[in-house]
Formats: C-alpha cells, structure tokens, sequence
C-alpha cells in the first residue's frame, strides 16, 4: 500500500486544472449546442406534417438509447472521412451537444405541453402567424419551467465529459490518466479528479433545487 | 464484415448483457436498500444514506470506474476489468435508484400505513405487504430509464479492456478500418437491446400495476 502524498497532489494539480478548464469548456459548448438543437426537435416533434416529426422522432429514439461513448467513436472515426476535419475538443461537442439535445428535446416538450391550450387557441384567434405563436407566446412562457430541468443536464453532461478523453480530448481524466501512465501512481490523479467533480457538481445542483423553487410553483 | 468479426461483436453483445444484468442487480439492491434507509427514524441512518447518494451521484462513472480499476490495486486490492465496471455501474445508478425507491415510498397514502398500523401488522409485514406493491408499479417507469442508462453505461467498461460490445467493435475496427460501418453496426445493437429491455420492462410495469388492481393485464395499461 502506497502513501498519500501531498507534494504529489500539489505537483499534478496545475495540469489537472488544465484539464478541468477543458473539461469547463465542453460542457458549456456542448449545453449551448444540446439547448439549441433540443428546442429545433421539440419544434419539429410539434409539426403537423408527419414526414417532419417521423424522421425527427426516430433519430431522437435511436440517438437516447445507444451509448454516448459509441457516439463519440463514430464521430470521431468517421467525420474525417467524410471529409469533415474538426479537432477532438469539437468532435467532442458535437458529440454531447448531439446526444444530450434528445433529451432536452423531452425538457422542452414537457416544457410546451404544460403552457395552457388556450395560450394556442388565443393566438389563432389573434391569427398570428405560426412562427409568432412559438416565439412570442409559447416559448417565454414554456421557458421559465424548463431552467432547472436543463440545468440537471448540464450536471448530467459535465460528469459525461470524461468520457471525451477516450477520444484524446484533454480533459481531467485524460490528464489524470497520462501523469498515472507516467508515474505509475494513479491514487493521487484519479482521486482529485473524482472530488473536483463533487466539488462542482454537488453545489450546482443544490443550486439549481433552489431555483426549482423558486421558478416552478 | 466476415463472419468472424460478427461472431466478435455477438461475442462482445453477450459480455454487455451480462455486464447490465450483473450491475442492474447490484443496482437494485443498492437502490431499495439504500431507499429505505433513506427514510428511517433514525437520523444517523439518513444521514449516511444522504451521504452515499449525494457523493455517487456527483461524481462521474467513468471517473469511479478509473478509480476501481487503477487506484484501489494501490490499497492492496485488484479488481477484474468486469468486476470493477460492475461495481462502479452498480454504485453509481444504485445510487439514482435509491431517490427513485424513495419518491415512490413517500407517494404511498400516509392512511395505508396507518391502517397497517392499525391492523398491528409488523414493520416488516407493514412493507412487504402493503407499502412495497404500491410503490413498486410507481417506481417501474424511472426504473426503465435508468436500466437504459445503465446499458449504455456499460460501454464506458470498454476502456478498461473488458471484451463488451464497445471493446470488440474497436478490435473490429482494427482490423477492417470501416469505422462507420462497425460503428453503425454496434450502434444499432445497443438500440436492439434497449429496445428489448423497455418491453420487458413495461410487461413487468403491466404486471405490477395489474398485482394492485390498478390496470389488466390483457389490456394494454390504462
């Protein structure tokens, strides 16, 4: 049985917050990606042409059950040869932006179906047009009830985000993972990089059970 | 793709079905357990369970997998890959489960345990035959998804060169370079999988609501 040393801790911590930065980053790209592309499915789940919501449904079915870390792999292998070139990091986000946007699809439709019919039914009888409904009555309304339901998937995908070293992203566990490869001491790496996620996501989602409280009533 | 790399890969599916089975038992128990504990007289108890929900689901399952496989051999103990992903998969959504045992205890009317009281039945007698079959059909839905969850969590065992499904396809892709297409493949057999795992669950959903008289069985829920 090894020691817990300190100094060693003290020695690693720069590259892991590098890679925590890292880490930061594809989680905030990746919300931005999976909020925007969750609320064009919701949208189209709502379309009243089938050949707009059968395709959208089953690619939102099929992309929630399969495995992110597969996602990852295909993106990754793939995308270059189909002549799209991007870096780790962005493959990454495109990656968790993809598969988590299926599931704030669900967060806003929760989201759109809880606004009152008769919101819809005033619209059409204003004869707004379709496009004017959905933003200037259905979503600010439908907004403020889905803030802390994104939320938890923001916590969700930052302690995803490991998984993006498996596609030489460098973030924590990557890094964790290189100084274990190279010093043969893993205890340390690992170990840190396991609390600062505690560290982070635990008050964040204290956080966001306040603002539950407070928004949702 | 020959006929070797697709025995690979069903070899591979196998290993990820035993793999989701042996951590959705773990899970199970760790999610009930847990549950109760969570909802006992004593605070220390609470506290406790609190503590072991809120640090397993803070931290990341891959990053407590890493820390089975590669630092806990530091303290004297060297897990097998499939043993460590088990126990890392079966911690986490144990974890997530034990909130979804305790949502549905809590949604059990107050007045049925007050009649189990009433009839002096035992704690025991007062849970197993009238708080656990209402709030079984309750938790089955929550239940489904996290399974879901789970069996893709099951991937992340690949890194530690379990030969699951993820890991084979990998080997596949070495040595045919068609990513997309081995990729693809595994793809849809994750979704199979799942696909089949919601069915049995929402059989079993079925059963459970039909054992409280609250759906039949021949007719397809309420």
């Amino acid at each position: 049985m090894n020691d817990w040393s300190w100094e060693y801790v003290g020695d690693i911590m720069p590259k892991l917050l590098d890679g925590l930065w890292v880490t930061v980053q594809a989680t905030l790209l990746g919300s931005v990606a999976a909020f925007a592309l969750g609320l064009v499915w919701a949208i189209a789940l709502r379309s009243p042409t089938r050949w707009v919501t059968w395709p959208v449904g089953a690619l939102v079915e099929f992309v929630r059950n399969t495995p992110l870390l597969v996602q990852l792999f295909f993106l990754f292998f793939v995308l270059p040869s189909w002549g799209l070139s991007f870096g780790p990091l962005t493959t990454g986000v495109i990656g968790l932006g993809l598969h988590y946007s299926t599931y704030t699809a669900e967060v806003y439709r929760a989201g759109i179906d809880a606004v009152p019919r008769g919101q819809w039914e005033a619209a059409t009888a204003l004869s707004l047009p379709r496009g004017r409904t959905w933003v200037a009555v259905i979503l600010p309304q439908a907004f403020r009830r889905v803030v802390p339901a994104l939320g938890n998937y923001v916590i969700a995908m930052f302690k995803d985000t490991p998984m993006l070293s498996a596609i030489t992203v460098g973030d924590m566990l990557f890094q964790a993972n290189s100084i274990g490869a190279t010093t043969f001491d893993y205890m340390e790496p690992i170990t840190v990089v396991g609390f600062l996620f505690l560290a982070i996501s635990y008050p964040t989602s204290v956080l966001l059970r306040v603002l539950e409280r407070r928004l949702v009533r | 793709m020959t006929g070797p790399l697709w025995e690979l890969l069903f070899k591979g599916a196998w290993i990820t079905v035993q793999l989701t089975l042996y951590s959705a038992a773990l899970a199970a128990a760790l999610a009930f357990g847990i549950g109760l504990a969570r909802t006992s007289r004593l605070w220390i108890v609470r506290f406790l369970s609190g503590v072991y929900v809120e640090f397993f689901r803070g931290t990341s399952a891959l990053v407590l997998m890493f820390w089975l496989f590669f630092a806990l051999p530091l303290l004297g103990w060297q897990l097998a890959g499939l043993w460590a992903g088990t126990l890392a998969l079966g911690l986490c959504y144990g974890a997530y489960g034990s909130e979804v045992v305790r949502g549905a205890l809590q949604s059990v009317p107050a007045a049925q345990r007050e009649a189990a009281v009433a009839l002096s039945f035992s704690p025991w007698q007062r849970l197993r035959k009238v708080i656990l079959p209402q709030a079984v059909p309750e938790m089955m839905p929550t239940f489904n998804n996290l399974l879901i969850e789970l069996l893709k969590g099951t991937a992340l065992a690949s890194l530690l060169s379990i030969g699951e499904l993820t890991f084979e396809a990998k080997l596949a892709r070495l040595s045919t370079g068609e990513s997309a297409q081995v990729y693809g493949i595994i793809l849809v057999m994750y979704f199979v999988i799942a696909f089949v795992v919601t069915r049995v669950m929402r059989l079993l959903e079925r059963r459970a609501k039909a054992s409280v008289g609250r759906a039949s069985l021949a007719g397809g829920g309420r």
